[in-house]
């Protein structure tokens, strides 16, 4: 692939501090729902690029799990070369605008960077995503090849990030592919969860266009399980092989009374009416939305996060995360984090719920607090909230977004009795092929796992890909 | 790509029947499921119960009453019109087997979903007492199906003007009286008129079951609008439901839960009766 020797920077040349990105002014963001980083030009991208030293052993490869090769895309950007770049990044990534934008690279690639021992590491997600998107703008990347066509079916159930990598991988290869989507439109999470203010659906349009123009034909209103079981997809359907990426769709809630008044919402149900049903251009879309003043979000991850963000620019004049742990126990990202605390979200540590408080009518008007204080750690690592007795108190609130996680969706285990799933509801699958205990059908992403990345999804639909592959080829 | 409306009639001032093709639908469908339509790019996603189908034809009939912005928009689309979104079989579908005799009843547009529960029961080899009711002659639907698949047929109307004065629980109450046994009750329609029928049969000790028509978006699970307390638990009637035992729901909270976008839709409502110059 013509690799292009660069000479390492010398070390009086190392920048120590990635090139900032310029952002939406807080104050203006809350006010409306464009993305908040705008991404680095072509000059930064390069500047940036060149931070890079090219390691003869690229640890940040090891911390992606899509294993794309970072030392040689970047190194196509510092020269300039931005085909070169983005054939890079597609030959390994079908979603890099998304994945430049949502994933946790501080905890990923950019945490191993070996910059990042004395400096700040690349800041390899914004190269990421200046690469995708200046693909986007100015269409140069080289035409994906795809193998010849196989003459063999396999179906994709779920068009989050772990179906559609999946789904783009297999028509590369040459396979016939069926991609189902419950929803009526494609993208899963990314589309019903994540805000247009962190991945503009412009965006995930233009990724799914791509996979879809790899072949991929993509069904959407099809709640597989219900409309057709995993069997009927073999029996009746001809398909050879059947990937699962239903994710974790069902809401978690906190178990408290009061949960079921007006005004409580799961983040899921909050998120999808705004993100996908568009319920923030009430009544131009007919989707209805209700939203507080004053809005309590319980959670510390990305949910929260958006949940509460999305919160200030549905109008609320008060925002607020209570999480149970501390503030270095939060899953969410810390750009998130940062971004929240911008734009003016207050942090409460250490404290659940204990019910929701409600008027007579029926709606929220406070919550219970109990607070916490950490104890030993639990199965996650993190240590494990333990209730202060005595301390409970109250706060006002008009609204409630519970953002404690979720559940794998359960309507293709339900209806697949042969499917082996564990006591959590996750499907087993083999970690190699991600095959599942019915030969033939894999599984991976958030049903698999229970709520996690983006990008581990991807990886899962990666493997899974492979796996797919290797049993066709060898039936 | 939408799904094409094969039949359409109006059948009363109030109610749409329609004929849809959706053949992958309507080779799986059982009573009791639902579908979830969308009509346009800036629609929203409402539930309507699968009231009929035909698994050769490959169509799935729907019945909706006008009553908010989608429905009165749906109600404009005529034969060879297509809806974009049609989603399902949704919900668990109700398999009663054969139990005895079953007491059906239907309020106003609540006919619509109990008649195809009707149906299978009948075909299930039971004895069959429907009680079909609305407020007044000319809102009664699906009067002649009913009687075709019932082995008794009562009719109220709320107004007098046909059958008999008074709501369908005065015909149960009647009935029950009278000293008629029931195995079990069905009971389908507005929030009001199966939280009476509920309070009648509980203290008959008759089990009743309830079809519920909660708000929902994506009818698999997800988001937990359509949740419901029944006895000390919620349940998502999308994917536990839509049928319930009547005497466990939480009916104050199902109806708090039902009016909740009250203003929303009424806003909805006259925006789009604007548009459309509607009275």
């Amino acid at each position: 692939m013509g690799e292009k020797e660069r000479e390492k920077p010398a070390k009086k040349e190392i920048v120590e501090k990635k090139y900032p990105m310029r952002e939406q002014p807080p104050a203006e963001r809350i006010k409306n729902y464009r993305e908040v980083p705008y991404g680095y030009d072509v000059e930064t991208a390069v500047k940036e690029a060149r931070r890079c030293l090219q390691c003869k052993k690229p640890v940040c490869v090891d911390g992606c799990p899509v294993e794309i090769d970072i030392p040689a895309f970047i190194l196509a950007i510092a020269n300039e070369d931005f085909a070169e770049a983005i054939r890079i990044m597609k030959s390994y990534n079908n979603l890099p605008a998304v994945c430049g934008r949502v994933c946790p690279q501080e905890d990923q690639c950019e945490k191993v960077c070996v910059l990042a021992k004395k400096f700040e590491p690349v800041a390899i997600g914004r190269l990421e995503r200046f690469i995708a998107d200046y693909d986007y703008e100015h269409h140069i990347a080289p035409a994906t090849e795809i193998a010849p066509p196989k003459d063999k079916k396999v179906a994709v159930v779920g068009a989050g990030p772990a179906g559609l990598t999946a789904a783009g991988d297999l028509a590369r290869m040459g396979y016939d592919v069926t991609l189902y989507e419950a929803f009526h439109d494609t993208g899963g999470v990314l589309r019903y969860g994540i805000p247009e203010f962190r991945l503009p659906k412009a965006i995930l349009d233009q990724e799914v266009e791509y996979v879809k123009s790899l072949g991929v034909k993509v069904e959407c209103n099809m709640v597989i399980g219900k409309i057709f079981t995993i069997k009927e997809l073999f029996d009746s359907l001809n398909f050879g092989a059947a990937f699962i990426g239903t994710g974790a769709g069902l809401p978690r809630w906190m178990k408290v009374p009061g949960e079921n008044l007006i005004g409580v919402y799961s983040a899921n149900e909050w998120l999808t009416r705004i993100n996908l049903m568009r319920a923030y251009e009430f009544p131009e879309y007919d989707t209805p939305i209700w939203a507080g003043k004053n809005v309590a979000v319980i959670g510390g991850g990305n949910t929260a996060m958006d949940s509460v963000r999305t919160g200030l620019r549905m109008g609320a004049e008060k925002a607020t995360i209570y999480y149970r742990r501390g503030e270095k126990e939060m899953p969410a990202r810390i750009e998130e984090i940062h971004h929240a605390r911008e734009e003016g979200v207050e942090f409460n540590f250490l404290v659940a719920p204990d019910r929701v408080l409600g008027t007579d009518d029926g709606w929220v008007r406070g919550m219970e607090l109990c607070r916490m204080e950490l104890g030993e750690p639990d199965e996650s690592g993190r240590r494990r909230p333990v209730r202060c007795e005595g301390s409970q108190y109250e706060v006002e609130c008009d609204m409630v977004v519970v953002a404690v996680g979720t559940y794998p969706n359960p309507i293709i285990p339900e209806t697949t009795p042969e499917l082996e799933v564990t006591r959590w509801g996750t499907i087993k699958v083999d970690e190699e092929t991600g095959m599942t205990s019915v030969p033939g059908v894999f599984a991976g992403g958030d049903i698999v796992t229970g709520g996690a990345t983006v990008i581990s999804a991807m990886g899962a639909g990666k493997r899974a890909a492979r796996g797919i592959d290797f049993y066709l080829s060898n039936k | 790509m939408g799904f094409k409306i094969l039949g359409r009639d109006d059948i009363t001032t109030e109610s749409v029947r329609m004929v849809v093709a959706a053949p992958h639908i309507a080779r799986k469908c059982e009573p009791g499921q639902f579908i979830i339509l969308r009509l346009n790019e800036q629609g929203e996603r409402i539930p309507l119960t699968i009231a009929d189908f035909d698994r050769d034809a490959g169509t799935v009939t729907i019945i909706f009453q006008k009553v908010g912005k989608t429905t009165y928009h749906l109600a404009t689309f005529r034969e060879g019109d297509e809806i974009r979104d049609f989603v399902g079989p949704l919900g668990r579908h109700l398999d009663l087997g054969k139990i005895g005799t079953v007491a059906c009843l239907g309020g106003g547009l609540g006919i619509a979903p109990i008649y195809p529960k009707v149906r299978a029961l009948k075909a299930g080899g039971n004895y069959v007492v429907s009680i079909i009711g609305a407020r007044r002659k000319d809102l009664v639907i699906l009067e002649d199906e009913m009687r075709a698949r019932s082995d008794e047929l009562f009719v109220t109307t709320d107004d007098g003007s046909y059958g008999l004065h008074g709501f369908v629980t005065d015909q149960l109450k009647l009935l029950l009286e009278e000293g008629r046994k029931f195995d079990t009750c069905l009971a389908v329609g507005p929030i009001p008129m199966m939280e009476a029928v509920c309070k009648l049969t509980a203290a008959h000790d008759l089990p009743t079951l309830v079809s519920l028509d909660t708000i929902m978006v994506d009818g698999t699970g997800m988001c937990g609008s359509c949740r419901v307390t029944v006895g000390d638990e919620t349940k998502f009637t999308c994917v536990d439901g839509p049928v319930f035992d009547g005497h466990k729901v939480d009916w104050l909270e199902a109806k708090a839960r039902q009016c909740r976008y009250q203003p929303q839709e009424r806003e909805a409502m006259d925006k789009f009766g604007k548009e459309r110059g509607l009275a």
